[in-house]
């Protein structure tokens, strides 16, 4: 059942005037319930305009965004429970924190859903759980806490909402590696717990490699594909065509394939590159 | 190669607040780096090497030991315009380094501070923004450009006084692909064609593969420092402590442990890519 419908959906900027510009250019797509998607797309391809869609942040120039199979922008005054059901975590949400205490700023969404004072709670304890964050850090100011921490706080506010769908603009960008697997780590946790549908925008395809059952990719304002995983990694060499970047573990295979060594199979992570080639080695009588 | 910076017996710590004691942050850092060199600096978050930059140039000053930078010492207050002329800093945000509402005018700020005649001056911002591939959009506004075109503005504005080095303090962290090589580009040209020394803070290891010389911190320390083919031939080390190696490097590593016969010090996808060839073409 498809949690998120997009029918031939287009958007202009600036429409009548010089800057014009069509960033979503008739895009058919349908989501289903509970999945995990990765979002690619280089900067200006549309992927951030699209997403802005999802929860009615922007409105369609013309086609329809549909929402548990209903137009979200049937009827105007509804917007406002969209954005209940469609969670977005910008790029670098921590520098949208602005409570006293850690436990305040996870409590804003919940608070304007109008939920009681018990259940925001529950919601709280079970989100910063979820992100690993101490329950003693809940009362203490955000402001005190690590970059990586503050982070967690912003998304932990989101997904207290319990949106049905949860979209999250680059959650690593600007982490270490270490940070990076921490948030990815979480976030897969709550996909678990909950198994609400999940798009998460990522420059790092090694990073999607690692979470997603499908990609969706945009390209110059059109949609490129939207397929599963390994559908997608299969077209490896049109991805780096436009510009996107390949696992460099995949680039290898590719090179290897050229030079006439060719395994067969697509390969984009490294526990499968280690696993595929220590069982044809030792096919051909290992060490 | 005389060395152009000189780090020695480095501390420092934040100060702290009162009744509690400072953490320092900087544990006793020697380093020497030779005029011309492409250095790299790993670390994890909290790890020191932001800390560490801020030192090159005198934003931030030893609580103890010495940093000099072409034989003047950032503690020297009376020089500290020609030590910032020396050696400039590009730092992480590209949103947060650009002043003005012009190009052009953002990457002439630090001459026209320093009263450098309009003749000299206008020569100089050109040639920068030619070197950064940014002349064509000189008389654009900054807010229209990409991330990584910001970037390559901020460092137009650093090689327009000439300096004699280049701190990145992870240049490309909020960059996407296309970004990011641009900005990796413009470095390596500075690097090669100028001579300008570069210290690149990166959590990349694919950037850092491409440096002459890898540093590795971890709590204050410096714990590795070699060519990154031998950094990274240190697979284990590098991971315990919340790192990565380059991709390429991790399969070798895991072929070589498996008992196959395949050089550690693998870096690049060619290498790679010829080391898996060869162990299939054995008889």
């Amino acid at each position: 059942m498809a949690i998120l419908e997009t029918q031939e959906l287009t958007y202009v900027y600036s429409e009548g005037s010089p800057f014009q510009k069509t960033a979503v250019d008739n895009v058919n797509l349908k989501i289903d319930e509970g999945e995990m998607v990765g979002v690619m797309g280089h900067t200006g391809s549309g992927k951030s305009t699209l997403i802005q869609h999802f929860n009615g942040l922007l409105k369609p120039t013309s086609g329809k965004v549909l929402l548990d199979g209903e137009d979200i922008w049937a009827d105007k005054k509804k917007i406002r429970d969209v954005r209940f059901k469609v969670g977005l975590v910008f790029q670098y949400p921590e520098y949208q924190i602005f409570e006293e205490t850690v436990y305040k700023d996870i409590a804003y969404g919940p608070r304007n859903m109008g939920l009681d004072e018990a259940e925001i709670k529950r919601r709280i304890l079970e989100t910063a759980h979820d992100l690993g964050l101490k329950e003693e850090l809940l009362e203490r100011s955000p402001f005190e806490l690590s970059g990586g921490q503050k982070r967690r706080v912003a998304i932990a506010g989101v997904m207290a909402m319990n949106p049905r769908v949860l979209i999250l603009d680059e959650p690593t960008a600007g982490l270490d590696p270490a940070g990076r697997d921490k948030i990815l780590g979480h976030i897969k946790e709550y996909h678990k717990r909950t198994k609400n549908t999940i798009l998460i925008v990522s420059h790092s395809m090694e990073d999607i490699a690692g979470f997603a059952d499908k990609i969706l990719v945009m390209n110059k304002a059109k949609l490129f594909c939207y397929d599963e995983t390994e559908k997608v990694f299969a077209r490896a060499e049109e991805i780096s065509q436009i510009g996107l970047d390949v696992p460099q573990i995949t680039r290898v295979f590719m090179k290897l394939k050229e030079q006439g060594l060719d395994f067969g199979k697509d390969v984009y992570t490294m526990e499968y590159a280690k696993k595929l080639l220590l069982k044809k080695l030792s096919e051909r009588g290992g060490v | 190669m005389k060395n152009i910076i000189e780090i020695e017996n480095l501390r420092f710590s934040y100060p702290a607040d009162e009744g509690e004691t400072p953490a320092e942050v900087l544990k006793g850092i020697n380093l020497e780096i030779k005029e011309g060199e492409f250095m790299a600096v790993l670390g994890h978050n909290g790890s020191g090497k932001s800390t560490l930059a801020k030192h090159i140039n005198g934003i931030l000053l030893p609580t103890s030991g010495t940093v000099t930078v072409d034989g003047i010492s950032t503690s020297d207050e009376e020089k500290i315009f020609d030590l910032r002329r020396c050696a400039g800093m590009v730092f992480q945000n590209p949103d947060n380094q650009i002043v003005s509402s012009v190009v052009e005018e953002d990457v002439a700020f630090a001459l026209e501070n320093l009263g450098v005649p309009y003749e000299e001056m206008r020569k100089r911002v050109d040639d920068a923004l030619k070197d950064v591939n940014m002349y064509d959009y000189r008389h654009h506004s900054p807010a229209q450009l990409s991330g990584g075109q910001k970037q390559r503005i901020a460092i137009a504005g650093i090689i327009a006084m000439k300096p004699k080095c280049i701190i990145l303090d992870e240049p490309t962290a909020m960059l996407d692909p296309q970004g990011r090589k641009e900005v990796m580009a413009v470095i390596k040209r500075m690097n090669r064609e100028y001579g300008i020394t570069i210290v690149l803070i990166t959590h990349y290891m694919d950037e850092a593969a491409q440096c002459s010389r890898v540093v590795v911190m971890d709590k204050g320390s410096v714990i590795l420092d070699d060519t990154p083919r031998v950094v990274f031939s240190h697979v284990e080390q590098v991971k315990a402590i919340g790192l990565d190696v380059p991709q390429v490097t991790e399969l070798a590593w895991e072929l070589r442990k498996a008992g196959y016969d395949i050089p550690q010090d693998i870096i690049t996808e060619d290498e790679c890519a010829e080391a898996v060839k060869r162990l299939f073409e054995r008889e």
